[in-house]
């Protein structure tokens, strides 16, 4: 099976700053992957670099067997849409939820937008009441419901989330992932997904990667995290981490700064 | 009210009055308050934070507090004035918030703001405030408080500006701090330290702690008690270690909402809200 997403040797820079080392990562179509690590270790720089808003960077890049240059142009945004963490921040407030679905079919010029604003909105589960409201007038997740349908409307083969459920209540958590794994099997959709919460990616993700400072530490399955099988120690401490509040763990924590 | 309560608190409501009519953020809340460590739990909107709010007197202009009773020790929350309210907050009764990027004074170095928060509550000279301030610094396990004292806020990290809030907020020594949502800004394992430094002091000074947060499992993990919040309303009380034993749908409900790490790419349980739980 070739893979969707194949990137060698990715480094990127912010001035100075080392921001990825060697990023390594190959997804198989369909097939989802996820990145987990704390502020700062570089995970969103990777879906930024991919999507086109990182400008330093180097490596290799390939989306569905196309090598990706320094500028993107619009069949790589019909292949790829990003879903950023923040609804407050992503959509426009003032445009209705109508304008921010139609702007992207519109400059695709994919016409028949009527249609597809409707689908769109059908397929992230609201119905056609909220086509006419603005962003303000809506919950945080049916925001994130709104960010969702507006990548889906071009019909992309892949889909970068960024922490995508990380404002949201942990029940409208539930149902947000729920609909993003239904996405995925219906449409047959490639995933990367981003997140600081090792249970969300277990659950969402096949196969893992745990970074810290720009580099990947770890890889593992969702089977071998399930079982806490992980070897390196910043990642064992991040997974002892999930476990809530326990003294003893605490102290033994190292800063790995 | 036994004698080891601090604070208590019967049937207290909190309505907003909005332009589109009155909005009921708190109804019949009831509980006792000893030098333990209590959780509020609930998701946005729940009522939690003005719960903790109105125990400070820090509710909005436009809110309206009742209760049947809201007593600390010898004083009545209830009626106190403007002046009465400033001898109890932040010297008997603190609060720590939840971003220290917006409640930390951003022109005004640490060490300043720790030494007003002190000097606010106790009458002592400026070499002792600051070495009260340094001492307190060291307390919340900063390595080079020197250094720390004599920077801004935006100079530190997000972890160690929780650590100042919470040097400031003790350093008048409180008798009940309530904590609001206060490491949910941070990484996990920043977030465990900070809540490890505070229970330690909490523990050393016999300080009563309200644990405010929306991560049921953090906060049990943590907490001696919980009250979950719905729709304003507690809709159980629990103890901490018995958790799984919660008999309330909603508690069942967010307890199994959570993505779990067994591997298993199931659909999630999702909550299913009663019109009944929104009813006293």
């Amino acid at each position: 099976m070739t893979a969707m997403i194949e990137i060698t040797k990715l480094n990127a820079w912010f001035d100075d700053n080392h921001v990825l080392k060697d990023i390594d990562i190959s997804i198989p179509a369909n097939g989802s992957f996820g990145l987990v690590g704390e502020s700062g270790s570089g995970k969103s720089t990777v879906l930024r670099t991919i999507t086109g808003l990182v400008d330093d960077w180097e490596g290799n890049i390939l989306v569905n067997n196309k090598e990706l240059t320094k500028k993107r142009d619009k069949t790589f945004y019909r292949l790829a849409q990003m879903v950023f963490q923040d609804p407050f921040g992503s959509l426009h407030p003032r445009h209705t939820i109508d304008r921010i679905l139609t702007e992207p079919v519109n400059i695709h010029k994919l016409g028949n937008s009527d249609a597809r604003v409707v689908e769109a909105l059908k397929q992230v589960g609201l119905d056609n009441s909220f086509r006419f409201r603005y962003p303000h007038q809506l919950s945080g997740g049916q925001r994130q419901r709104v960010a969702i349908a507006r990548a889906l409307i071009l019909e992309p083969k892949i889909l970068l989330l960024d922490e995508p459920t990380s404002a949201l209540d942990v029940s409208i958590q539930a149902e947000v992932l729920n609909l993003l794994t239904r996405l995925r099997n219906d449409l047959g959709l490639t995933y990367i997904m981003v997140s600081h919460d090792l249970a969300v990616v277990a659950h969402m993700c096949d196969d893992i990667a745990i970074m810290n400072h720009g580099r990947i530490v770890e890889r593992a399955t969702a089977g071998q995290l399930a079982d806490g099988k992980l070897e390196n120690p910043y990642s064992q401490q991040l997974f002892k981490a999930a476990g809530g509040y326990d003294r003893a763990v605490i102290d033994s924590f190292v800063d790995w700064n | 009210m036994t004698t080891d309560t601090l604070l208590s608190v019967k049937n207290l409501a909190i309505t907003f009055s909005t332009s589109k009519g009155p909005v009921h953020a708190v109804r019949g809340v009831s509980f006792d308050l000893g030098r333990e460590r209590l959780g509020i739990v609930g998701e946005s909107g729940s009522g939690k934070s003005q719960t903790g709010r109105a125990i400070l007197g820090l509710t909005a202009a436009n809110g309206k507090i009742t209760a049947d009773q809201m007593q600390f020790h010898d004083l009545d929350l209830r009626n106190l004035s403007k002046r009465d309210w400033r001898k109890v907050r932040g010297a008997r009764i603190s609060m720590i918030m939840q971003d220290p990027k917006y409640s930390l004074n951003p022109v005004m170095t640490i060490g300043d703001q720790i030494i007003e928060a002190y000097r606010e509550h106790h009458k002592v000279n400026a070499t002792e405030a600051k070495r009260r301030a340094l001492d307190m610094l060291a307390a919340v396990k900063i390595r080079d408080p020197e250094r720390v004292f004599k920077s801004y806020p935006h100079e530190v990290s997000g972890g160690m500006g929780q650590r100042v809030m919470i040097a400031m907020m003790l350093i008048p020594d409180p008798e009940i701090l309530i904590a609001d949502e206060p490491t949910s800004a941070l990484d996990v394992t920043v977030q465990l330290q900070v809540m490890a430094i505070l229970d330690d002091l909490v523990r050393e000074r016999g300080m009563a702690l309200v644990f405010i947060s929306h991560d049921l499992h953090l906060v049990s993990s943590f907490c001696d008690r919980v009250l979950v919040m719905y729709q304003g309303h507690v809709v159980e009380e629990i103890r901490a270690s018995e958790l799984d034993q919660a008999k309330h749908p909603y508690t069942q409900g967010l307890l199994n909402c959570l993505p779990k790490m067994d591997g298993n790419h199931a659909e999630l349980p999702v909550l299913t809200r009663e019109a009944s739980w929104a009813e006293a």
